[in-house]
Order: structure tokens, then sequence, then C-alpha cells
């Protein structure tokens, strides 16, 4: 079987994609620049204007992106480029980072989640987040489920979540008859889609994910693929991903993203995936995603 | 077949094996050798400087506690409630001092337990990377100031200055409150310091998988930080309980020297190490039945601390989520 993690010259667009674009769209498309794309309504979240800094260093430069409800958005680019930093401004989670600072908003239901007074701790809430490296908690497969719902005062019926979260991250029936396990020994993509049912149980209305399958095999990571298209039924995901094919495969809208002159990220391209892989409008995007890019 | 044998061949095989100047390349070298196992040997000859000391010390302290429970018997060590060697009716029931340690261990620990804890969070989970950086090491030269130094500041500030005004005749001139008070004070950075280095040892992941699910600060430290941290936070606390019932000077000098078989930390008592000074500065004789007590005591609380590295050893395993 073909390699799905390397990116191939080659890159067909995913076949079964929910998006259309609408006939005619090349005319409208004529006029604006190919980072200016506005995505239908209602969107989960809107970046404007938005620079961030790891001190004096800017690694983040005037991002405008809008992300559409309950679909599959992919931010790809080199690496280098500001996807992590860009994905972990989403929920606040660089707060963490010493020195760091933004600029610009992101709204979120009309709130700037940047505002003075909004608490981090539940904007992370309700925007969840999966990491590139599976990180289960040292403790059993039910405490890290039932952890973030603990934390947030979770009062309903604990087994059931649990119960819940496993299924819906099609992890249960490999792991129903030893919820007392250690998280950790289970195999990678198990740990991965634990982490993915960890995060479900706090029912979060956005899931961020940093490229979840790079330390994956393909079947674990066709899994999880899989797995990505159901909760877009419920959730906005947002996915950085260095694999061309996962990101035409699984995503809706993609991002290109790459550092400009002075290192810091910009968005190139933004569009429906589709047109992004047939057809895209920038030079740079079109040699980053057929490999010819650097 | 011995490893040598197999062929080996270095390039894309000439059909002929491989050369002599390759083969000889791969063997290893007798001289090397040698080395190997003259620096092996001097490891080995290290660990065992400390392993021949323990043993002679348990030799020379169950030795010279043979005669004196000849003299004394383990009955009456274990189970008379009165310690009283140096005058009639002589008694050696040895739980008065045990008991005396205990009080100490108890009441430090009560206060540089969490003291240490949480200054250790703070350190390790809230502080900037400057104030860590300036506070850690002003904390481990805290640890550094002799014990005699400790126990006269206790004696004099915490003890008659502090608590005797405020708690006036309900506590004693010489008390283990102030004992406890000054040993705490002395452990705080002890348990703070090493138990922030097997807190800042927990990957940065797993601090952010509790983030990125609405925990708070606190919450990641004590749910996720600290438990994945604690065979070091138990080694910390294990190292200071060893140094509280090794410690002499400051019990000797703040917590008085009257036996005393009770928890109160307000009343004067007496510890196994402070009773084992006061015997060594006085004139026992050597083969005196005072003289072979210390080593009975000694040898008690060689065995105590035995019991709290046993339990702690039990507790990590219990209770330590391994990371790795
Ligand atoms: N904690 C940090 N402190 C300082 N600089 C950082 C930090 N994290 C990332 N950077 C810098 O910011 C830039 C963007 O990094 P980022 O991790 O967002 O890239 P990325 O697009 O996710 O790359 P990759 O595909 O390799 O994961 C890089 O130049 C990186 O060196
Ligand atoms: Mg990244």
């Amino acid at each position: 079987m073909p390699d799905v993690r390397t990116p191939a010259p080659q890159v067909t667009p995913r076949p079964t994609g929910r998006v259309s674009v609408p006939a005619g769209i090349e005319r409208v498309m004529e006029d604006r620049k190919a980072n200016e794309y506005t995505p239908p309504e209602p969107a989960a979240l809107t970046v404007r204007d938005l620079d961030f800094y790891y001190g004096s260093r800017r690694a983040l430069a005037g991002i405008d992106l809008q992300f559409p409800e309950k679909m599959i958005t992919a931010l790809i680019g080199p690496s280098g480029c500001g996807k992590s930093t860009l994905l972990r401004c989403l929920n606040r989670m660089n707060d963490l980072i010493e020195g760091s600072r933004v600029d610009g908003e992101i709204e979120y239901h009309g709130l700037n989640l940047y505002d003075r007074g909004v608490d981090p701790v539940e904007v992370r809430r309700r925007i969840g987040m999966v990491f590139q490296k599976p990180n289960p908690f040292p403790k059993s497969i039910y405490d890290n489920v039932i952890f973030g719902a603990r934390v947030n005062g979770f009062r309903g019926n604990a087994d059931e979540l649990v119960e819940r979260s496993l299924r819906q991250a099609a992890l249960w029936d490999e792991v129903k008859d030893d919820l007392k396990k250690s998280g950790l020994a289970l195999s990678g993509g198990q740990q991965q889609r634990l982490c993915i049912a960890r995060a479900l149980a706090v029912e979060p209305e956005i899931i961020l994910m940093d490229e979840p399958c790079s330390a994956l095999d393909p079947i674990a990571t066709l899994k999880i693929e899989e797995l990505m298209r159901e909760l877009a039924e419920h959730y906005t995901i947002i996915i950085v991903t260095h694999n061309m094919q996962q990101a035409a495969r699984v995503s809706d809208y993609t991002a290109f993203l790459l550092a400009g002159e002075a290192g810091s990220g910009e968005v190139i391209e933004y569009g429906p995936t589709e047109e992004i892989f047939a057809n895209p409008r920038d030079k740079r995007t079109e040699d980053y995603i057929t490999g010819r890019f650097g | 077949m011995a490893l040598s044998d197999v062929p080996v061949t270095p390039t894309a095989s000439t059909g002929t094996g491989p050369s002599p100047e390759f083969m000889a390349a791969m063997r290893t070298h007798p001289t090397k050798r040698l080395r190997e196992r003259l620096i092996i040997m001097a490891l080995g000859l290290a660990a065992a400087v400390s392993l021949v000391t323990t043993a002679a010390i348990i030799v020379v302290l169950v030795g010279e506690s043979i005669p004196f429970f000849q003299d004394v018997s383990i009955r009456e060590f274990l189970f008379e409630t009165e310690w009283q060697p140096l005058f009639e009716p002589v008694s050696f029931g040895v739980w008065e001092l045990v008991a005396g340690t205990m009080n100490i261990v108890l009441w430090s620990m009560a206060i540089a337990l969490p003291i240490g804890l949480a200054s250790a969070i703070y350190l390790s989970e809230y502080a900037h990377g400057r104030t860590r950086r300036i506070l850690k090491p002003l904390l481990e030269a805290l640890a550094a100031v002799p014990t005699i130094v400790y126990a006269y500041f206790g004696l004099t500030f915490i003890s008659l200055d502090i608590l005797k005004p405020l708690l006036g005749d309900s506590i004693s001139v010489f008390n283990a409150l102030a004992a406890s008070i000054v040993m705490a004070i002395m452990l705080i950075p002890t348990i703070a310091s090493i138990s922030e280095d097997a807190m800042a040892a927990v990957p940065r992941e797993l601090r952010e998988g509790a983030y990125g699910l609405g925990a708070t600060r606190l919450e990641v430290a004590t749910m996720v930080v600290l438990p994945a941290a604690l065979s070091g936070v138990i080694a910390s606390v294990l190292l200071a309980v060893a140094r509280v019932v090794g410690e002499t000077m400051i019990v000797a000098v703040i917590a008085g020297q009257t036996p005393n078989l009770t928890l109160s930390p307000l009343e004067s008592i007496q510890t196994m190490t402070s009773y084992m000074f006061q015997v060594g500065l006085g004139d026992a004789a050597r083969g005196g039945v005072e003289y072979r007590s210390l080593f009975a005591v000694g040898l008690m609380l060689f065995l105590m601390t035995l019991t709290f590295n046993v339990a702690a050893a039990w507790f990590v395993r219990r209770f330590r989520e391994e990371y790795v």
C-alpha cells in the first residue's frame, strides 16, 4: 500500500468533497487575492489581523482567517511557518509561553478571545486540543477520559461519559475490557484516539489538532481520518498537517501559510480544499502542494 | 558458533571473505579490554566502600547491643514506658525516646511538608523563569546553614521571644514546638528544591494536555504534575524525615532533655539522638550499661529509618504515575 504520510507530487482532491464550488464562482474569485476568502457562515472562529510574538520575534503577521462551523479546515505549510503557533493562539495555549504576545483579535460567538477578562481556562474547555505526540496522562484509561470533565465540575454519570467518549473516538471496543489499564500501555494510535476521547469528554465546540497522525502508521492514520470525518458532523475541526493527501482527504477548507521575508508566518492562500489542490491561485501554493517547494 | 567465526564482509562482497585488516579492526583490543576491566573494578570498589561501612555499622550496633540486652531484657526495653537510665530506679523503656523523636518528626513535617510542597508548586508551575532562577539558589543556600546556628536561633528567638510570651505557662521553656518549627525552617528548602526538580522534569506535553482540557494551573499542578513527580517528592520527604530523625543539635538545645511519652508539642522532651548526645557528653564508663544503651538506642534509630525507607518505597510504587 502507498505510504500516505509522504507528500506525493500528484495530489488528487478528495473525491467526495462536501463543499461544491458553485458555478460561476471563478468569475467572482478573479477579483480577490488568494488569501482573501470568506467561507460560508456561520463562522466558529474569526481571526482578524492577528500578530503573534515570541519575545521580540514575530512569528505570525496579519493573519485573517475565518473558520466555518462544523467543517474541517486544514492548515498547511512548510515547517516553521507558524501553523502550530496559529493553532495554539486559537485556544490561548500560547498564554503559557513566557514572553509571548498577541495583537489583533479572534472572535468567538461575538466575543474577542483576547479581551481582558476572558478566562483562558474557559476558552480551552470550549476549544479543545489534540497534540502532535500522543500525550495521555500516566493514569488509567478511565481517568484519562474523565479528567477534563472532572476539572470542569462534571456531575453526571461518569461511566456513561467515558463509554460515550471512547465510542466516539472509535476506541471503545479495543479497551472496554480493561479501562483500569494505564493509558500509556496502549499503542501510539490507540493513545492518540484516547487523547481524542479525552478531548471529546469535555464536550468542546471546536477541536484543534496539531499533526495528530504524524506519529502514527498509515492504518492508524486512516482510522483517525475516518474519525475526524465523523466528528465533523458535530464539531468544528481545525487541523495542522504536513500530509498533503491527508489535507485533501479530510478537510473542507485549506489555508496555506508561509513565512515571509521577516520570518513571520502569513496566510498565502485560503479556500475550499478542492480548489486549493486542483487549482491553486498562488504560484507558491502550487509549488508547495506539488512538492516542488524550496 | 562464536561470533568471530561469522564471516564478515565489509564491502560489497568480492567473494573472498573479510580482509585481515577488517578483522583486526573489528576485534577488541587486549589493552582496551584490560582498561575496561580495571574501570569496572574501581567502580565496584567504590560502591563496596559504602556497603562495607553500612555492614560494619550494623555489626557494631548489634554486637554492642547484645551485652546491653543481657543486662536489660528486650521486654523491658520495648514494653516499659519509662526511660530513666541515670538515676534510681533505673528503667529502660525506649518508647519515651521514640516518642520524642516521633513528636519532632510529626510536628516539623506538619509544618515543612505543606509549605515545602507549596513552594515547589509555586516555583515549578507559577513562578516566572527569572524569579525561579533567583529564588532557587537562595533556597538552597538556606539548606546549608549549620544546624547549631539554627539551634540557638530557635532557642533565643522562637522559644523565648515568640512562643513563651505568646503561650505563657502552657509551654515549657524547652519544648518540642520550637524545635519542630526550627527543624521545619531548615527542611523547607530541601523539600521545595528536590520536589521542584522532580516537578520540573515532568514533560511539558503532560501539562499542555491538561491545560488543553480546561484545567487550571492548580489542577495541573496537583492532578498531573505532582502525581507524575511523586517519587522525587517522596524522596525529598524521606530525606527530610531522615534529617529530623538524625538531627541532634537542634533538639538537644531547644527541646530539652526530658524523656516524655507524649506527642504534645508544648512539652519538654528528649529524642533518641539527644539522649545519645547527652550520654556521649557525660562520663558514662565504657562497658557500663548506660554506655551500652547508646548502641541499643542507635540500633532502634537505625531500624526506624529503615522502616521509613521501606514504607516510602512501597508508597511510591503504589501511587506513582510513571510518565516514561
Ligand atoms: N516556544 C517558542 N519560543 C520561541 N520561538 C518559537 C517557539 N515555538 C515556535 N517558535 C518559532 O516560531 C516559528 C513557528 O513555529 P511553529 O511551531 O508554529 O511552526 P510550524 O509551522 O508548526 O512548524 P512544524 O511544521 O515544524 O511543526 C518557528 O520559527 C519557531 O522556531
Ligand atoms: Mg508544528
